[in-house]
C-alpha cells in the first residue's frame, strides 16, 4: 500500500466502523496492523503472535509457508479474539481488499465480544500466551528441551478434552455429560501421581490455552457466516468506485463461493443467515449471533429448502468410490450436527481415576453414531499413560458393540 | 471521549523468527523419523527409478499428532455440490486405504478425516545426505600422495560483519531494499543508498575432505536369469553408491562393468537402463576387473574397489575360475564387494556356496532377499572402518 491509500484507508475504516455500530454491531475496540505475508502465516500456523515453541507448530508454518508461496492459498486478515481486538492485514492487500476485510473484521469482533460462547473467554490471552512462552522456555532451559518436547506432545494429544462450561453458563442445546468429567486433562493434571510440577504447569496452560481456542472451534459456521454477512453489508452501502465495485464482487466471490465437495463454512453460514433474515427479520440474526453455536444454529435452522438450493448432501465411501446416500434435511442436518457438535471432537471424560482399584485410569467416550478411529486410539492411549504413570483403558463402540481398549505400558488390549 | 477506537500500525517485523526456528525443530523430527524407515525408504521404487534431483514424499507416520478423533472412512460425511446430486450419484474415487488424503485438516469446519499420516517432502538429496552419515570408503590407503584429505572451504553464513572482500552483493542489497521498503521510502527505487546496517558478509569454514584418488568397478551381472526384481535391488544399490561416492569424495572414478558370459565396460547411462540375456559366466567380469585394475588402476596408485551384484546363478563349470580370480582380486585391491540378489531359497550353482572358502578381509558378501536389504548392504561395504 502506498502513503496516499494508507490515509484513504484510515478514512474507509473510520466510516465502516460508524456504519457498522450505527447499524447495531456493538464490537471491541479495533488495532489493525498491516504486516507481511510471513507475520500472517506464522500467526496463522501459531494461532497467536506469540506461543510456546513446538515442533507441531513448525509444522503447520511450513505447510502455510510452502502453500503462500506456491500460490496455492493467500490469507488476507487474521483476527484475535482480545480486548482490544488485532487484526492483521496482508501489506499486499489493495485498498479495496482492506476495506473489505475491515467490514468482515468488525462482524468477528461484534461476534467474539456478544457470543454467549466467548463470554469467558480472557480477552487478554495474547498476553497470557507470551508468559506461558516464557515459562516452556525456562523448563526447556532447566528440564532439558527433549524433555519439554515429548512431554508437550502427550499433553497436546488430549489437549481438546477440556469442560468449557465449567466457567461459560451452559449454553442452549447443550447435554449434560453423563457421569465422569469432562475435563480431562485437567483431571490428569489434578489427579496424576507422576506428574512434576513443571508438567502439571504445562497441562494447565494447555487447558487455559484450549479453553480459549474452543468457542471459536464450535462457531466457525456462524461466527465466518456473521462476518461474511456484514463485510457484504457494509460494503454494498459503502461508497465505491466503479472500478472497486467489480473488483469487491470478485473477492466476494472467492471467500463465500460453494464448497467443492467439501463444505465452505463461510458460505453455508452466509446463506443461513440471510435466509433467517429474510424469514424473520434481523433481530433474529442478532439473537441468533449472542446464544448459538454451530451445532445448534444448524440443528435449529437447517431447512429443506436450504439444503436444496445449497445442494448439501451426504455421502460415504462405497467400493472404491465416493456415493451420495442421502439429500434430504433430517440426514444432512443430523450429520452435520453431529460433526459440529463439541467441536468435532469426540466426547470423552474421566471417569475413574482408581479403575481396578489398582490407581489406573478409566476414560469414556461418549458414542453418538461416530466410531473412532483405531488406529489413533492406538497411538493416544500410551501418551495418555505416560501423563498418567499406570495403565489406561478407554471405553466406547465398535462395529455396534460396546470395547473397551487398555494400554499397560507395552501393549494395547481391547 | 476522543479515544479513538481503533489504531493502524505498520510494525517492523523483521525479528518474527519463531516459525522458522519451530520449522528447524519439525525437521530435525523429520529427520529422525526417516532415519527410522531408511530401508524401506532406500529401495523406494519413486526414489530410483526416474533419476534426477527431485522432491519426493516421504511418508512419515509418527510426525502427525495422534488424537482420539473418528474413523470417517466408511461413514456419512456431509457434501456440497453444483446443484441437483442425487442419492446414488458418484462424486469420484476414493484413495485406496492409508492413502487417505481426506479433506479437511484440524480445525477446519469439513468433518471429514483428516490425512491419515504425515507426509514429509524431502529431496533425494537431503535422503541421500541422511543415509550416507555414517558410511565412507573403507580400508581406503595413502597412495601416492602422503596427505589424504584435500583442502577446501566452505561459503557456510552471512554475517554481520566481516572483510569488504567479504561482502556478499546480493544480500547486502536485499536488506537495503528491505530497510527502504520497511521504511517507507517511495517503492521501485531499486539500488538506493546502502547504509552500514545493509552490509552483509560471507563467512566460511576450512573443511578437509578426504582425498580419495579412488576407482570404484560396478559389476552387474545382466544375465536373462536376473529378473526384474533382481535387477531392480542391484540397481538400486549401484545408484546410491554412485550417489554417495560423487557427494562425499572429490576424486573417484566410477567405472560400470557389465557382463552375461561375457564382461564388457560400458556407460553409466547404458549399465543402468540396458537389459541383457543369455547365460552366466562370473568369472569374465572378474577377468575384466583384473584387466583394468593392470592397465589402468595399479593398486600402487589407487585405491581400487569392485563391488558385483548377481543372482549368484553361475556356470556349473566356471564357479572355481570365479572364486580363483575373486580371491585374487581380493588381495590385489582395497576391497571386493559380493551382493547375491535371491527369491527363493533354492537354485543351483551358487556363486554364494563357492565363494565360502574365500577368507580374506578385503572380500566382504551380503544376501539381498528383499528390498530393505539394500540398505544393509550399503551399510556392510561402506562401514566405518579404517585398515591399519
Amino acid at each position: 500500500m502506498f502513503d496516499t491509500d494508507y490515509e484513504k484507508l484510515e478514512k474507509a475504516i473510520e466510516t465502516l466502523h460508524q456504519m457498522g455500530a450505527e447499524r447495531g454491531l456493538d464490537y471491541f475496540p479495533m488495532r489493525y496492523e498491516i504486516c507481511p505475508a510471513e507475520v500472517l502465516y506464522s500467526i496463522g500456523a501459531y494461532g497467536m503472535p506469540t506461543r510456546f515453541a513446538h515442533w507441531s507448530f513448525g509444522k503447520a508454518y511450513q505447510r502455510m509457508k510452502s502453500e503462500y508461496d506456491m500460490g496455492l492459498s493467500r490469507i488476507y486478515e487474521l483476527v484475535i479474539n482480545s480486548d482490544p481486538c488485532y487484526a492483521f492485514l496482508l501489506d499486499s492487500n489493495s485498498l479495496l481488499q482492506n476495506k473489505l476485510i475491515v467490514a468482515h473484521v468488525l462482524g468477528h469482533s461484534d461476534f467474539f465480544k456478544n457470543n454467549a460462547m466467548f463470554a469467558a473467554t480472557d480477552r487478554d490471552m495474547v498476553s497470557r500466551m507470551a508468559l506461558f512462552a516464557d515459562r516452556v522456555g525456562e523448563f526447556e532451559h532447566r528440564y532439558g528441551p527433549d524433555a519439554v518436547e515429548s512431554f508437550l506432545d502427550a499433553g497436546l494429544a488430549i489437549q481438546e478434552h477440556v469442560d468449557p462450561y465449567i466457567r461459560a453458563g451452559r449454553a442452549r442445546g447443550y447435554v449434560e455429560a453423563e457421569g465422569g468429567d469432562k475435563d480431562v486433562i485437567g483431571f490428569i493434571a489434578r489427579e496424576s501421581r507422576v506428574l512434576e510440577d513443571w508438567q502439571r504447569e504445562i497441562l494447565y496452560m494447555l487447558r487455559a490455552e484450549m479453553l480459549y481456542f474452543w468457542p471459536q472451534m464450535e462457531t466457525k459456521i456462524l461466527n465466518e457466516g456473521w462476518a461474511s454477512y456484514w463485510h457484504l453489508r457494509l460494503m454494498e452501502q459503502l461508497e465505491l468506485e466503479e472500478a472497486e465495485i467489480i473488483e469487491f464482487a470478485k473477492m466476494n466471490a472467492g471467500v463465500v463461493q460453494p464448497g467443492q465437495g467439501r463444505l465452505n463454512p463461510y458460505y453455508l453460514g452466509l446463506r443461513m443467515l440471510q435466509h433467517i433474515e429474510r424469514k424473520q427479520g434481523i433481530e433474529a440474526l442478532f439473537e441468533i449471533r449472542e446464544t448459538d453455536s454451530d451445532a445448534s444454529f444448524v440443528r435449529n435452522y437447517l431447512t429443506q429448502e436450504l439444503v436444496t438450493d445449497m445442494d448439501l448432501f451426504l455421502f460415504r465411501r462405497e467400493s472404491g468410490v465416493y456415493k451420495v446416500t442421502a439429500t434430504d434435511v433430517e440426514q444432512v442436518r443430523d450429520q452435520l450436527v453431529r460433526s459440529r457438535t463439541n467441536g468435532g471432537f469426540p466426547y470423552i471424560t474421566a471417569k475413574d481415576g482408581d479403575f481396578h482399584s489398582r490407581g489406573e485410569l478409566l476414560l469414556v467416550h461418549r458414542f453418538e453414531g461416530l466410531e473412532l478411529d483405531r488406529k489413533y486410539i492406538e497411538r493416544t492411549l500410551p501418551l495418555v499413560f505416560k501423563l498418567w504413570g499406570r495403565p489406561v483403558h478407554l471405553e466406547t463402540n465398535a462395529g455396534g458393540k460396546p470395547i473397551t481398549y487398555a494400554w499397560d505400558g507395552r501393549q494395547l488390549s481391547a | 471521549m476522543n479515544k479513538p477506537m481503533f489504531i493502524l500500525s505498520h510494525d517492523d517485523w523483521s525479528l518474527h523468527r519463531k516459525g522458522e526456528l519451530d520449522q528447524e525443530r519439525h525437521k530435525r523430527k523429520v529427520k529422525e523419523a526417516i532415519k527410522q524407515n531408511l530401508a524401506d525408504l532406500v529401495s523406494e521404487e519413486s526414489i530410483i527409478v526416474p533419476q534426477g534431483d527431485k522432491v519426493v514424499k516421504v511418508p512419515v507416520r509418527s510426525l502427525d499428532e495422534p488424537k482420539f478423533r473418528f474413523d470417517y472412512a466408511n461413514q456419512n460425511q456431509v457434501g456440497q455440490g453444483g446443484g441437483g446430486t442425487k442419492p446414488g450419484d458418484v462424486l469420484g474415487r476414493a484413495p485406496e486405504d492409508g492413502q487417505g488424503d481426506g479433506p479437511g485438516k484440524g480445525k477446519q469446519a469439513g468433518d471429514q478425516a483428516g490425512v491419515d499420516y504425515y507426509e514429509a517432502e524431502v529431496t533425494i538429496d537431503e535422503l541421500a545426505e541422511i543415509i550416507f552419515e555414517d558410511l565412507q570408503l573403507p580400508r581406503l590407503k595413502p597412495k601416492s600422495y602422503p596427505d589424504m584429505t584435500v583442502d577446501d572451504i566452505h561459503w557456510s553464513d552471512v554475517r554481520r560483519k566481516g572483510m569488504m572482500g567479504n561482502v556478499d552483493k546480493r544480500r547486502t542489497l536485499l536488506e537495503s531494499i528491505k530497510r527502504q521498503a520497511m521504511s517507507g521510502e517511495a517503492g521501485g527505487a531499486a539500488a538506493g543508498s546502502i547504509h552500514n546496517d545493509d552490509l552483509r558478509f560471507k563467512t566460511w569454514d576450512d573443511i578437509r575432505k578426504p582425498q580419495s584418488s579412488a576407482v570404484v568397478l560396478a559389476m552387474m551381472d545382466t544375465s536373462g536369469s536376473m529378473g526384474t526384481f533382481e535387477k531392480y535391488i542391484a540397481r538400486s544399490f549401484f545408484f546410491w553408491m554412485t550417489r554417495f561416492l560423487r557427494s562425499k569424495y572429490e576424486f573417484v572414478d566410477i567405472r560400470f562393468l557389465a557382463h552375461h558370459t561375457e564382461a564388457k565396460e560400458v556407460s553409466e547411462d547404458e549399465f543402468f537402463h540396458r537389459g541383457e540375456s543369455g547365460g552366466t559366466r562370473c568369472s569374465s567380469v572378474y577377468e575384466l576387473a583384473h584387466k583394468l585394475v593392470d592397465e589402468r588402476f595399479h593398486p600402487q596408485r589407487h585405491n581400487v574397489y569392485a563391488f558385483h551384484f548377481s543372482d549368484g546363478d553361475n556356470f556349473d563349470a566356471d564357479n572355481a575360475l570365479a572364486v580363483r580370480l575373486a580371491t585374487e582380486l581380493a588381495e590385489r585391491i582395497n576391497m571386493l564387494g559380493y551382493g547375491e540378489i535371491r527369491t527363493s531359497p533354492y537354485g543351483s550353482n551358487r556363486l554364494w556356496e563357492a565363494l565360502d572358502g574365500i577368507r580374506h578381509p578385503a572380500f566382504v558378501r551380503t544376501l539381498l532377499r528383499e528390498k530393505s536389504d539394500v540398505l544393509k548392504t550399503l551399510q556392510a561395504f561402506f562401514r566405518d572402518e579404517i585398515a591399519g
